[in-house]
């Protein structure tokens, strides 16, 4: 097990380097002028000039010159220091402001899929080919069929603007109330997945040598489907939402943007319509960070649930 | 991140759970062999199922829609008058005009060709890599198939929509056939991992059949195998699998436009729109509403064509 | 399909009190979307307190699916008992509710299966599964049925039991799984064992253990033991007797010992004669043609015909009777009597 996640920390290791060289590469490198490039098509003040230049090292050229300011930036991922927004803040400040909202959001959206998501699953698979198997797979098919641009503004649109149910923005310290609609927003989507896969690994578990075995042993229905099927099925389930729960941390860009939430997602929202490079660079890296401790948490965890992997 | 790539999250699973090591996990559509005795009665099954022909009705529609726009609205979409602004349903304007006062439905209208056009592409050049590597991946096996397994696993590790905004910030300066093919390429690059694996588990599967033994030792060379053999096992799920791919594609460059990353202004696209008809929703919301229609129809019918097809053709799902 | 009368199986005469498991003509069919197979056309068989019964036949004759119908763990959807009674201790098992069958199941009547790997749950520990009846059937504290666990793995001879009672099945080699399924079913001390293809995917040497440590368990627990195989080979030194199924019924019920010497239908006959055998050189070794039928259309009067080197035209119109031979076993062939005394083949 130790040895397990060792390998997999030195694998994330070097993911790390390897993604973060390649977001570095493609935003900086090979620019005419890569303050412009930052900048985007905002007119850049001397000031702001002269401070990206030393931040960036711009003065430096060449291959040594993009390794050397790599590596910088790289230094300043770790100890924090994300540098400044085009606007003049703290891009590490924007984040500790933003994280707290967004991990709410994200706790929201996952507790809407386990809760009806992953008990659904159960139910459809235990009633395979029943009423209510077939209305959550036309459900989920629709739900999982409707962009979140569609979805998002439209939510808003018709339970918070014309029947107002919910506030339809969340606004600068979002209640719990007012982050209920996008969290449902954007648990709907990881809903629908992990209903599906609830779905297909019961059933699948369902017809599995080892359940025949257990009803051999005249073990009840209820313990069979509730301890040893679901025991394997939700294998894949707990896995799928470890690497969702990580794909929400890193912010919904679309649903937060929509209802202003002003969490990591929006930040990112925010810099890339308002072409805030620094911001956009910032928060990339963070999340990139994010994803793959995600991906390794999400390792781990299966590691922990399936003792075949665990003993390989 | 996880917006638009749940629509092919389905597809997914045992990819985005990001364990490595068992790159071989085959796809749900890799029965090849089974699918094709079977496609007299997956046939049989489709004629009768009416989300087929339904999604396929849908399909046809956006499809002429993009092709002959005019044949479907009267006015011209980028005849905005600020005049008109939200102003109601008149002459060939059936939903009324949006905030600029441009006809809504013209630009629901003309907004299929840009959707269409960059779906329709992706899923090509998907289609070819995916086939590229997955036949090499399936047919060689060995290093080759360890080699490619490992860059598909890395793709499929890559978040795409921090990907497509990093790869398209490069772009965000450039004219309007740049973007649409960076959208295009950009989507195509970090989208074909899934259609791959479908491939490469196909390939496998009509390799180890009798006929391929046969003939080789007919003296058959490897080419003419892959080429006629073997591709045709793998052509059936890939195009299922590229088909629901499509659908997702175009929900991927309406998100993209709707973020101001993709497709920009004069260019009519979805996502353009259903950001600003959501900007003003307030005021009136058939701008955001007809738009945000039109998007999900078409996703949603790729989807369903995608799902009606590999049901008809995969039993053990009934 | 068949009409037979239910008749006093052979071999052993009813106890009194009667039998302690019985098998009367046994229905069971598959309904498939592809149409209905009849899996099951009229099984007779019985089972007496401490004896062994193998019952012989090839993948698809119906000797898995009897098993299954007599736990009660047949899936239901595709398949359904449509006739016959399955008595234990005078009990007709087909009319209980599932409650008391579900209390018989692993208690009084246990099954164990041909692939231990699958038949297992790979996630939990093999002492979690062994003391799982124990908790859950017996009421036994967790202690207690660890304690128990160590001693039925003991019992089936998995050498360093306390040791491995938290390691999962995927750690154990294909005879040490088998252990542990034999002793996750002895838990409850049934008095009926049902082993399902036993060794039948191990290596030779160790389906020798398997079914050694099965013969002793029998004998030093006083069990009634079913021995479900397609091999000869493997029951001989085992059964007290032998049933061979063809197609969803029994065609052949003999001793153990009779059956050997001289098998009184064509199909035992085949297979015997496509078992090497040591004793017997310079023989070729044949096999029975053709194919075992397809049971949604199986051949009209004996269902053997078309493979059978006596057939005769009676054998196309006539579904055979059980023909009840001289010392006590019965035939379900039109010319038993010939197979019988046809020494030479």
């Amino acid at each position: 097990m130790l040895r397990f996640i060792l390998r997999r920390l030195l694998q994330m290791v070097l993911a790390f380097f390897g993604t973060t060289l390649i977001v570095y590469a493609l935003m900086f490198a090979g620019q005419g002028d890569p303050i412009q490039a930052l900048a985007g098509e905002r007119p850049v003040t001397a000031a702001q000039r002269a401070y990206l230049t030393e931040k960036y090292h711009l003065d430096a050229t060449g291959v040594g010159g993009f390794f050397y300011r790599y590596f910088d930036y790289l230094g300043g991922l770790v100890r924090g220091d994300l540098g400044q927004s085009l606007t003049g803040r703290q891009i590490s400040d924007i984040l500790a402001a933003a994280w707290p909202v967004t991990v709410k959001l994200a706790v929201i959206a996952m507790a809407v899929t386990v809760i009806f998501g992953v008990t659904s699953g159960v139910i459809a698979a235990i009633r395979r080919s029943g009423v209510f198997d077939h209305a959550t797979l036309v459900l989920t098919l629709l739900v999982l069929g409707i962009p979140t641009i569609v979805l998002a503004p439209l939510a808003q649109y018709f339970l918070g603007v014309r029947w107002p149910v919910f506030p339809p923005t969340a606004g600068a310290q979002p209640s719990f109330y007012a982050l209920l609609l996008p969290g449902i927003v954007l648990g709907s989507l990881s809903l629908a997945t992990a209903l599906r896969l609830t779905r297909t690994s019961v059933t699948e578990n369902l017809r599995a040598d080892y359940v025949r075995t257990a009803r051999s042993k005249g073990l009840r229905r209820r313990r069979i489907v509730g301890v040893h099927v679901l025991r394997n099925s939700l294998i894949p389930v707990v896995t799928f939402l470890g690497v969702e729960l990580g794909n929400l941390m890193g912010g919904a860009i679309i649903t937060e943007g929509v209802f202003n939430v002003p969490g990591v997602g929006f930040n990112l929202f925010r810099g890339i319509r308002t072409e805030d490079g620094p911001l956009v660079v910032g928060i990339v890296s963070v999340l990139v960070v994010v994803y793959l401790l995600s991906n390794l948490v999400v390792d781990v965890l299966y590691a922990v649930l399936d003792p075949r992997i665990r003993y390989e | 991140m996880s917006d638009f790539e749940t629509v092919a999250a389905t597809e997914n699973q045992a990819a985005r759970r990001g364990v490595s090591g068992e790159p071989g996990t085959p796809g749900r559509a890799g029965r090849p062999d089974r699918a094709r005795s079977l496609a007299g009665d997956a046939w049989r099954d489709l004629r009768r199922n009416p989300v087929f022909w339904i999604s396929l009705l849908l399909v046809v529609l956006v499809a002429a829609m993009a092709v002959a726009p005019g044949l479907f609205a009267a006015n011209d979409p980028r005849d905005c008058v600020l005049s008109r602004q939200h102003a109601g349903p008149s002459g060939g304007a059936i939903f009324g005009y949006d905030f600029q006062g441009c006809d809504t439905f013209a630009r629901a209208v003309y907004g299929a060709r840009a959707s269409l056009l960059v779906g329709a592409l992706s899923a090509l050049i998907t289609g070819v890599i995916a086939l590229v590597v997955g036949m090499l991946a399936g047919y060689f096996g060995g290093w080759v198939d360890a080699v490619l397994s490992r860059v598909i696993d890395i793709v499929l590790g890559i978040p795409l929509l921090l990907a497509a905004i990093v790869l398209l910030k490069r772009v965000s300066t450039s004219g309007d056939t740049v973007r649409l093919f960076a959208v295009i390429l950009v989507l195509a690059l970090l989208g074909w991992t899934t259609a791959a694996r479908v491939v490469r588990s196909s390939v496998i599967t009509a390799r180890e059949q009798d006929y391929v033994a046969a003939a080789r030792m007919l003296g058959a060379g490897n080419g003419r195998i892959m080429w006629r053999h073997i591709l045709p096992n793998a052509l059936a799920p890939a195009i299922v699998v590229l088909t629901i791919a499509l659908g997702s594609f175009i929900a991927a460059e309406a998100t993209l436009s709707f973020l101001g990353i993709g497709l920009k202004a004069p260019t009519i696209s979805w996502g353009i729109d259903i950001d600003a008809g959501r900007v003003h929703m307030r005021e009136s919301a058939t701008p955001l509403i007809v738009p945000s229609t039109f998007l999900a129809l078409t996703v949603l019918a790729f989807i369903m064509l995608g799902d009606a097809i590999r049901d008809a053709f995969d039993p053990k799902l009934r | 399909m068949t009409q037979n009368a239910v008749r006093p199986t052979p071999a052993s005469p009813t106890p009194p009190g009667g039998h302690l498991l019985e098998v009367r003509d046994l229905h069971v069919e598959f309904r498939t979307r592809e149409g209905v197979a009849r899996v099951i056309n009229g099984v007779t068989y019985h089972l007496d307190a401490g004896e062994t019964l193998a019952v012989l036949g090839e993948s698809g004759s119906g000797k898995s699916v009897t098993a299954q119908a007599i736990m009660g763990i047949l899936d239901t959807p595709p398949a359904y008992v449509r006739a016959g009674q399955i008595l234990y201790q005078g009990r007709d098992l087909l009319t209980r509710p599932e409650e008391e069958r579900r209390q018989i199941r692993g208690a009084e009547i246990a099954m164990i299966f041909q692939d231990a790997l699958s038949a297992l749950n790979p996630v939990f520990s093999v002492g979690w599964q062994i003391g799982e009846s124990l908790r859950e059937r017996a009421g036994m504290s967790r202690a207690d049925a660890r304690k128990r666990s160590v001693e039925l793995m003991d019992l089936v001879r998995i050498p360093a039991a306390a040791k491995r009672l938290g390691d999962y099945p995927h750690q154990f080699s294909g005879g040490m799984r088998q252990r542990v399924m034999i002793a996750m079913a002895l838990a409850l001390d049934p008095k009926v064992l049902i082993a399902d293809e036993p060794t039948t995917a191990l290596d030779v040497t160790v389906q020798a253990q398997i079914m050694d440590l099965l013969a002793d368990l029998r004998r030093d627990l006083g069990m009634a033991l079913v021995l479900i195989t397609h091999d000869l080979g493997v029951v001989a030194g085992v059964a007290d007797r032998i049933a061979v199924m063809y197609a969803g019924r029994i065609v052949e019920h003999a001793d153990v010992h009779a059956l050997y010497r001289a098998p009184a239908h064509p199909y035992t006959k085949g297979l015997l004669e496509s078992i090497p055998r040591l004793d017997v050189r310079g023989q070729a070794l044949s096999s029975i043609r053709g194919l075992p039928p397809n049971l949604m259309a199986i051949p009209s009067g004996c269902p053997f015909h078309p493979r059978c080197p006596y057939v005769q035209q009676v054998c196309v119109d006539e579904v055979p009777h059980d023909l009840v031979l001289g010392d006590g076993r019965t035939s379900a062939c039109h010319f038993a009597q010939e197979v019988h005394d046809d020494r030479d083949g």
